[in-house]
């Protein structure tokens, strides 16, 4: 569905173009063979950190005219391998070669120099500065130290014409929405007639036409006879562009599936065990009206209306999902929910109480469990153990006569590590030294360890290994089973699609439908691009029917 | 459950009332309010049926609704509450003003053929008039939330305006001297050069993104340095080098401990500003006390350009300085120039913004910030001239604090130099006016004038600037992943 759904283009220049003339890497991992005498070869590339091997000897070779995914979990050294390419780093050991020469890359300048480009997966744009700006930074034309920005605009002019894609010279970066970001970032790159383009996970940000586009421009960079190195851990995109594919675990290469391997069977490679990728869920069993959300409007600290006369109910025993792209006002909405910012108007009431005047702690009181966007920032205490961490938000039950009562706080510890699965060498760790899905549970185990009417979870799996998705999103569906209403917001339509009971998708602060589960990803897509459903659902019939469409 | 669409704030009829946590009116924009916004979603929502995508890419800037936040609230309403008490201060004075106000707009010392003739106005009057101009633009900000920006700009440019005249009036009514308005102006000049020489170098320094709190010891260090190069050369161009060398030792100081040993920034620049002082005082007191010959510095002279000094009132204000004073007006020009139209100053605003991006785009971050700081200590070091090229000596503490007022320019001026200049200009007026009025003979207290140009910063700083947006980077010590 997906393949089809999304890359009919790709797909099709796929077909039409004869197979590619450079020879294929092999699949079989190569144990130091010679380098390739075409593009772009790492050989035995080591990287340590301390203790930390985030590299392993890794042999990689990247063949132009090729789309090469680099798949693996978070933290398992796909951004570390590339760094080192760009020259961001100094590999330990190994070796980078280009057609066949060893290379050696002491900084960015010297990579880009050897025609290695790399698209971040955080920007490397100055916000405040212009596009044209930003592009010609670092190889600014003019006479005598001057900066000649008519030259520069009409680079982003001719680049933008050339790639077929728009952006205007004189718009400022912050003002721009993430996709037309990330066109710069790509335009950057080509205005350095980059031969080996590296993408870092370059869909994270991006709303499901964006990542339509940019995979129809990655398509054509590489039918041009660019080497386009695609950093990801979604399978669907690996599935839908991938020449090759390499997958790496723990720092290694564990495997060279060919392109037409499985998800599951890339899933499996890129964690080491068999997985489920669905949630088994049941039906909901609705209860009554829980949470009341009724035109709530908020504005930031500039006065922006973040988030603009929103409208949603939610039963008991119902997960309603707020989709949308990234900054969209669906973070604001959740800390409004517990009381953090204060409303323009509005009420939010929950089995018939009123939380809009409450304090964020009377409002935890109520009965509301909350699982913070930036975990790392507002879920814990990075320096606190895992047991001090699982009591956080109960320190007076945890404690007597104002004394932490300790045996039970450790009892409590020992029983929720056991529980949620939290994977520590001991309760008295700092939760830092943890992984992010370990830490991302000490916070669930935390919020739920209270009976709950309302649980609250902001990009619940971000930054989370897809073992720890999967548990993680067992236990929302557990705990929605038990009648809590629960609220999620993510960017992941995957996470959304496989928890939500009903829809809400939000675009410049508004909520502009909500829809049942099963709402065919395009439309939502075009949805959270602020088009409303019945337009969206016009708009997507307009376009090629597709027969696979599983839920048209 | 097709579509459950809800109903949006233009569909709505009127305003809804609703609960408000400050029970203030709903400030919703709605839709009479803001119709631009409303076209841009409008836009957005239009159905087309071929290519939707196209519909995203079209709408390429991003434009959210606003509001007054709480704190663009409470911004407004404390200047109104400053503005209303001003107006307060005023209203007292009119019943202080006795006669007429005189305004010389010539030097006392111009010959009489060539001086412009004086202005005499009734002092009441205009007093009340300023009083009542105060009194409008308080209102204005009070209750004028739903004024356009450039009313309550207006209004506060009329306030200030309103506040100087009334003040001079007062303190110039019945007085047997008038006040010297080229005087005025003229020394506003001068009190503003090393003002403006500080946060030129404040503003190379943080545009890289190191903090640099340290101008007042840049300026006291070049300021003792020209005084000693000064006595032994007898040289004024001897000792505009001496200062700037001193100014960008400093200035390597500060980069030093910042750029390479990461040090807090701020504490760096106490630091380097003790010990600036103590150095200063040290060697003042080992050389110069025993030596008195060699605390003589040149002092500069008045240079009139011709034929421009000649412009009746205005080249007596403008063209009839120091060469310093020429050289700070020129180096707002240069520095800004540097900042915005060279490749050099492009990179030193992408490291104080964003320096991994420089980075990335091979540019040297650390290189770019030393570049800009020891820049910046170029101009300190001519700030720190300024003092003994104007009073031919050096004394302890001689910089009296202009490093930290430079520093607020700084910030007032939003880190652009032609914005910050204009702050240090509005200082040197402060710290000129308290002078001017002093010799006018008011009853008030000489040490509350002197006070005035600091008054002035606290209010300013804290209560005028409002949230100001620094270089993101600033004060951010960059370290390679």
């Amino acid at each position: 569905m997906w393949k089809d759904a999304t890359v009919n283009e790709p797909v099709s220049s796929q077909q039409a173009k004869p197979a590619p003339s450079h020879q294929a890497p092999s699949h079989q991992a190569p144990s130091h063979q010679a380098p390739a005498p075409q593009g772009l070869s790492l050989r035995g590339i080591t990287k340590r950190f301390g203790s930390l091997t985030a590299n392993d000897g890794i042999d990689l070779d990247i063949v132009p005219g090729r789309i090469h995914c680099l798949l693996g979990e978070n933290g398992a050294g796909k951004s570390t391998l590339m760094n080192q390419l760009y020259g961001l780093l100094d590999p330990d050991e190994g070796e980078i070669f280009i057609d066949g020469t060893p290379q050696k890359f002491a900084n960015p300048k010297q990579s880009m120099a050897a025609g290695i480009g790399m698209v971040h997966q955080h920007f490397m744009l100055v916000d405040v500065f212009t596009v044209a700006e930003n592009l010609v930074l670092g190889r600014e034309q003019g006479p005598f130290g001057t900066l000649d920005m008519r030259s520069a605009r009409r680079t982003v002019i001719e680049l933008s014409e050339r790639y077929n894609m728009a952006v205007s010279p004189d718009s400022v970066i912050e003002n721009l929405p993430v996709g037309v970001q990330q066109r710069v970032e790509i335009l950057k790159a080509l205005a350095n007639d980059a031969k080996y383009l590296i993408f870092d996970e370059p869909t994270a940000v991006l709303t499901p036409q964006e990542i339509d586009e940019l995979m129809a421009v990655m398509t054509s960079l590489r039918d041009e006879g660019r080497a386009i190195v695609f950093i990801t851990h979604k399978l669907r995109e690996v599935r839908a562009i991938a020449d090759d594919i390499t997958v790496i675990r723990r720092g290694a290469v564990v495997g060279q599936p060919p392109r037409d391997a499985s998800e599951q069977e890339l899933a499996e490679l890129m964690v080491g065990r068999s997985v489920s990728l669905k949630v088994a869920k049941q039906a909901p069993r609705l209860g009554d009206t829980r949470l009341v959300v009724d035109h709530i409007s908020v504005a930031d600290d500039a006065g922006t209306v973040v988030v603009d006369d929103a409208s949603f109910e939610v039963k008991g025993g119902e997960i309603v999902c707020i989709a949308g792209v990234q900054g969209n006002g669906q973070t604001e909405l959740a800390e409004v929910l517990l009381g953090l910012l204060p409303v323009l108007h509005g009420e939010v009431t929950l089995d018939g109480r009123s939380l809009t005047r409450l304090k964020p702690k009377e409002v935890l009181r109520a009965g509301v469990g909350f699982v913070p966007e930036d975990r790392q920032h507002d879920g814990f205490v990075g320096t606190f153990s895992v047991a001090e961490n699982l009591v956080l938000n109960q320190i007076e039950e945890f404690s007597r006569g104002g004394m932490l009562d300790l045996g039970r706080i450790s009892a409590n510890a020992e029983q929720k590590v056991q529980e949620f699965d939290i994977r520590t060498q001991s309760i008295s760790l700092p939760v830092n030294s943890l992984s992010g899905g370990n830490q991302q549970k000490v916070v669930l185990a935390r919020e739920l360890s209270r009976p709950l009417s309302l649980l609250v979870a902001s990009q619940p799996t971000r930054g989370v290994d897809v073992g720890a998705i999967e548990f993680l999103h067992k236990r929302i569906v557990e705990e929605r089973d038990g009648g809590t209403a629960v609220v999620i917001v993510s960017t992941e339509l995957e996470e959304v699609e496989s928890l939500a009971d009903r829809i809400a998708v939000m675009n410049k602060g508004r909520i502009v439908g909500i829809v049942p589960a099963g709402t065919p990803r395009d439309v939502l897509g075009l949805m959270m691009a602020g088009i409303p459903h019945d337009e969206a659902v016009a708009a997507t019939r307009a376009t090629p029917a597709d027969p696979n469409q599983e839920d048209a | 459950m097709s579509n459950p669409r809800l109903p949006r704030p233009d569909e709505v009829p009127g305003d809804v009332p609703a609960p408000d946590r400050d029970s203030t009116p709903p400030q919703i924009v709605t839709p009479q309010q803001a119709p631009q916004e409303m076209t841009v979603t409008s836009v957005l929502n239009e159905p087309t049926a071929d290519a939707p995508t196209d519909q995203i890419a079209a709408a390429q800037e991003v434009h959210l609704a606003t509001t007054e936040s709480r704190e663009n609230r409470t911004a407004r309403l404390s200047t109104g509450v400053l503005l209303a008490l001003m107006g307060l201060v005023l209203l007292r004075l009119i019943f202080a003003t006795h006669g007429k106000a005189t305004f010389a707009l010539s030097d006392a010392l111009v010959p009489q053929a060539e001086r412009l003739p004086d202005i005499v106005l009734p002092g009441v009057p205009l007093v009340v008039v300023a009083t009542v101009v105060m009194l409008a633009a308080a209102l204005a900000f009070l209750f004028g939330r739903r004024l356009p920006g450039w009313v309550r700009g207006v209004a506060g440019a009329g306030a200030a305006t309103a506040l100087v005249i009334g003040f001079i009036t007062w303190a110039a009514a019945g007085r047997p001297l008038p006040f010297q308005v080229s005087n005025q102006l003229a020394g506003t000049l001068v009190f503003a050069t090393p003002l403006v020489f500080g946060a030129l170098a404040g503003v190379l320094c943080e545009r890289s993104g190191v903090v640099n709190v340290a101008i007042e010891g840049q300026m006291l260090t070049a300021a003792f340095t020209a005084t000693l190069v000064g006595a032994v050369t007898k040289s004024v161009t001897a000792m505009l080098v001496g200062a700037v060398l001193a100014g960008v030792l400093m200035a390597a100081v500060l980069a030093l401990f910042t750029i390479k040993y990461i040090v807090d920034q701020v504490v760096i620049g106490v630091v380097i500003n003790l010990f600036a002082s103590g150095l200063t005082a040290f060697l003042f007191k080992a050389i110069m006390a025993p030596k008195p010959q060699l605390n003589e510095a040149p002092l500069m002279e008045r240079i009139p350009i011709p034929v421009l000094s000649d412009i009746p009132f205005l080249g007596e204000v403008l063209f009839r300085q120091t060469w310093l004073v020429y050289l700070a007006f020129v180096s707002v020009a240069v520095v800004s120039f540097l900042l915005y139209r060279t490749k050099w100053g492009l990179r030193v605003r992408a490291v104080g913004e964003h320096p991994q991006a420089a980075d990335t785009v091979g540019i040297s971050v650390t290189a770019t910030r030393w570049s800009a700081v020891l820049v910046g200590g170029v101009f300190a070091g001519l700030g720190g001239a300024f003092f003994p090229a104007s009073t031919g000596l050096f004394n302890d503490d001689i910089t009296v604090g202009n490093g930290f007022i430079a520093l607020a320019a700084v910030i007032m001026g939003r880190w652009k130099p032609i914005l910050a200049a204009c702050m240090a200009l509005f200082f040197g007026f402060l710290q000129q006016l308290g002078s001017q009025v002093q010799t006018l003979g008011t009853p008030i207290n000489s040490q509350w004038l002197i006070l005035l140009p600091y008054f002035a910063t606290i209010i300013a700083v804290a209560g005028l600037v409002g949230r100001v947006r620094a270089p993101a980077s600033d004060g951010i010590p960059y370290v390679k992943a």
